[in-house]
């Protein structure tokens, strides 16, 4: 059990031995997002910008105009929003090879309060034309992803956590943009998660089965492109939907699902949890995951609620 | 209505204070296990010779619509303020015991809707003198005469949004406004030690830079000084007082050292952001404490 920040500056640091495009340009941040570790082994690729997001993203499309396959690396909040418009006209109209490395998403990220908290990532990423978007589950499919990223001739947007959760997924896992995994199977209700929410669903889903509530748990790692048959298969059958983010319910992984179902005549009604509408606070982790009702008991809770009442 | 001045504070009174200031925040960010600290000891003279020394404010009337506004734009410092407006009678000093927990006013980055005497949230940095610039430029429309003080931080110059600011505050000619720079020559991470810089352990973002020159271009009336020295500290606030009619903006280019009063965090990067073990609290409380007294347990 590694945090995904852990494996992030490691991975590139391995994938640089072989792979001269490899770079990183960094926002002043690299002490909190690992990418130090890049900075010690491959100085001369590493490009620190400073606190200078829109330009970070500039030079990173510059930089992939000539061959370099750059990750941007700093807080995500700062690039999904600070940089959004660079990343949209340079990177996602152009189609430039560029990697958004963005740590520190979510709601977990050491206290720092709702102004670093990025709850809107992927549904304004999602929204980008041409963009990639990844919310791993754990490290071992965060450093998959990164792998793959690396090699694809396309933006990617990376969503990545700061704190350590369970493992999901074991060593050697392979990531497949678009492939949905179902964890668990259950007929009781349909759990379906993205990032490392994925693992405290899990969890969930072993409280409930302790109450005889057998809930099928599905991962979305790859909110775009997502193999839609897939996904819809793996909603299909009686049981009620429901979406479980670290993110906003408008347009994020609920989005996704709510805009699926409706497109099909699967005609079930799809429960979004995560955040309703609302900015957050700072505060541990177990304070503010149990208040907006992300924690494992919290998520069992909802659920079991909600399934007394049908 | 006129500009009241705040009841001049003595230099001892201002030592003491802001000892106490940087003993309240390598204390709570312990107590809170996050926070940042080398940034708000840097600042920490600067804040208390604003808060008790110039400022015209009243903390029990902070929604005044005649005082001066502050703006910390460099909002991780978010502990330092705090601290001296706990100190200045805004809220309890045992309030800060709340930062960063759930439901506290105290927030990880200044929140205007939470915080008594916060004037603009702030987090993401280089935002605060555009904000800072459109309270001057109502306050000259509404024919108020308040002056606004934006604090930032010599990293956080970097950002693009803070030189947008810089040109506007000359184009209004916003001799109400004034920017003060904590320069303490180190940011989060920034670069490797160059030839020209031997004190840090990082380089100074600015070294090869006239920034002093750089603002003048823009238009801006430049004071520089020691910002660890109170007596020139408030010289600078006089001369901010006596710019106002020239039509420029003043900046205040202060020097200081990053973690400045604590040996142990002074001067490094490395205490950016860190909690104390309690053998640190213990060093720190009894370096402080000598000059505050009593309050360093
Ligand atoms: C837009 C933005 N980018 C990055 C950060 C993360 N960050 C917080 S503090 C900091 C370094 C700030 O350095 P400086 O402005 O010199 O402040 P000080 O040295 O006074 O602490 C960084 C990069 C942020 N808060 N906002
Ligand atoms: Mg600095």
């Amino acid at each position: 059990m590694k945090a995904q920040r852990d494996v992030w500056g490691q991975t590139l640091v391995d994938l640089a031995r072989t792979d001269s495009r490899v770079a990183v340009v960094d926002g002043d941040l690299a002490t909190s997002t690992k990418a130090d570790l890049f900075a010690d082994a491959f100085p001369d690729r590493f490009f620190e910008i400073g606190i200078a997001e829109q330009n970070m993203v500039g030079v990173a499309f510059g930089l992939s105009t000539l061959g370099f396959r750059p990750w941007l690396s700093t807080f995500g909040v700062f690039l999904t929003h600070r940089a959004l418009d660079p990343i949209r006209m340079l990177v996602s109209q152009t189609g430039a090879p560029v990697k958004i490395a963005a740590s520190y998403s979510g709601l977990l990220n050491g206290s720092s309060g709702k102004t670093h908290q990025d709850i809107e990532d992927l549904a304004i990423m999602r929204a980008m034309p041409g963009m990639t978007v990844i919310a791993p589950a754990d490290a071992i499919e965060a450093e998959a992803a990164i792998r793959w990223a690396a090699d694809h001739d396309g933006p990617v947007y990376l969503r990545l956590a700061r704190d350590a959760v369970s493992d999901i997924f074991s060593p050697g896992h392979a990531f497949t943009p678009g492939t949905v995994h179902v964890l668990r199977e259950g007929n009781d209700a349909l759990l379906v998660s993205t990032g490392v929410q994925s693992s405290r669903v899990m969890d969930a889903a072993a409280l409930l089965a302790e109450e005889g509530i057998e809930a099928r748990v599905v991962h979305v790692p790859c909110l775009k492109p997502v193999d839609e048959a897939a996904l819809l298969s793996a909603l299909s059958g009686p049981a009620p939907i429901f979406t479980i983010e670290e993110h906003s319910i408008i347009g994020g992984l609920g989005g996704l699902v709510s805009e699926l179902v409706t497109s099909t005549t699967l005609g079930k009604t799809v429960t979004r949890l995560g955040l309703a509408d609302a900015w957050s606070e700072s505060a541990p982790n177990s304070y503010l995951l149990d208040k907006y009702g992300l924690s494992p008991a919290r998520v069992a809770g909802q659920v079991r609620h909600a399934l007394a009442d049908d | 209505m006129s500009r009241t001045q705040a009841t001049k504070t003595g230099t001892a009174e201002l030592q003491r204070l802001a000892a106490a200031g940087r003993w309240h925040v390598i204390k709570t960010v312990a107590d809170a296990k996050a926070g940042h600290i080398g940034g708000p000891l840097s600042a920490m003279d600067l804040l208390v010779s604003l808060y008790f020394n110039e400022l015209s404010v009243d903390p029990g009337n902070p929604q005044d619509p005649a005082r001066d506004r502050f703006i910390l734009s460099k909002g991780h410092c978010a502990i330092g303020l705090y601290s001296v407006l706990a100190l200045r009678g805004y809220f309890p000093v045992e309030e800060l015991a709340t930062f960063d927990q759930g439901g506290s006013r105290l927030q990880g980055h200044p929140d205007m809707k939470l915080t008594p005497g916060v004037d603009s949230s702030s987090g993401s940095l280089g935002q605060g003198l555009s904000a800072g610039a459109g309270m001057a430029m109502a306050a000259k429309q509404l024919g108020t005469d308040f002056h606004t003080w934006v604090m930032l931080g010599d990293g956080e110059l970097e950002e693009g949004m803070v030189w947008e600011a810089v040109h506007t505050a000359r184009r209004f000619k916003l001799d109400n406004l004034t920017a003060v720079i904590d320069l303490n020559g180190l940011q989060q991470y920034g670069w490797p030690v160059s030839e020209d810089d031997d004190r840090f352990d990082r380089s100074n973002p600015w070294s090869g830079v006239d920034l002093s020159g750089v603002f003048t271009c823009f238009g801006w009336n430049v004071i520089s000084i020691d910002g660890h020295d109170f007596d020139a500290i408030h010289d600078a606030f006089d001369r901010v007082r006596e710019q106002r009619g020239s039509g420029k903006p003043t900046v205040i280019l202060a020097k200081t050292t990053k973690g400045k009063g604590v040996s142990f965090t002074e001067g490094t990067y490395k205490w950016h952001n860190g909690i104390a073990t309690p053998e640190q609290l213990a060093s720190a409380a009894a370096e402080l404490g000598q000059v505050f007294e009593g309050e360093a347990k």
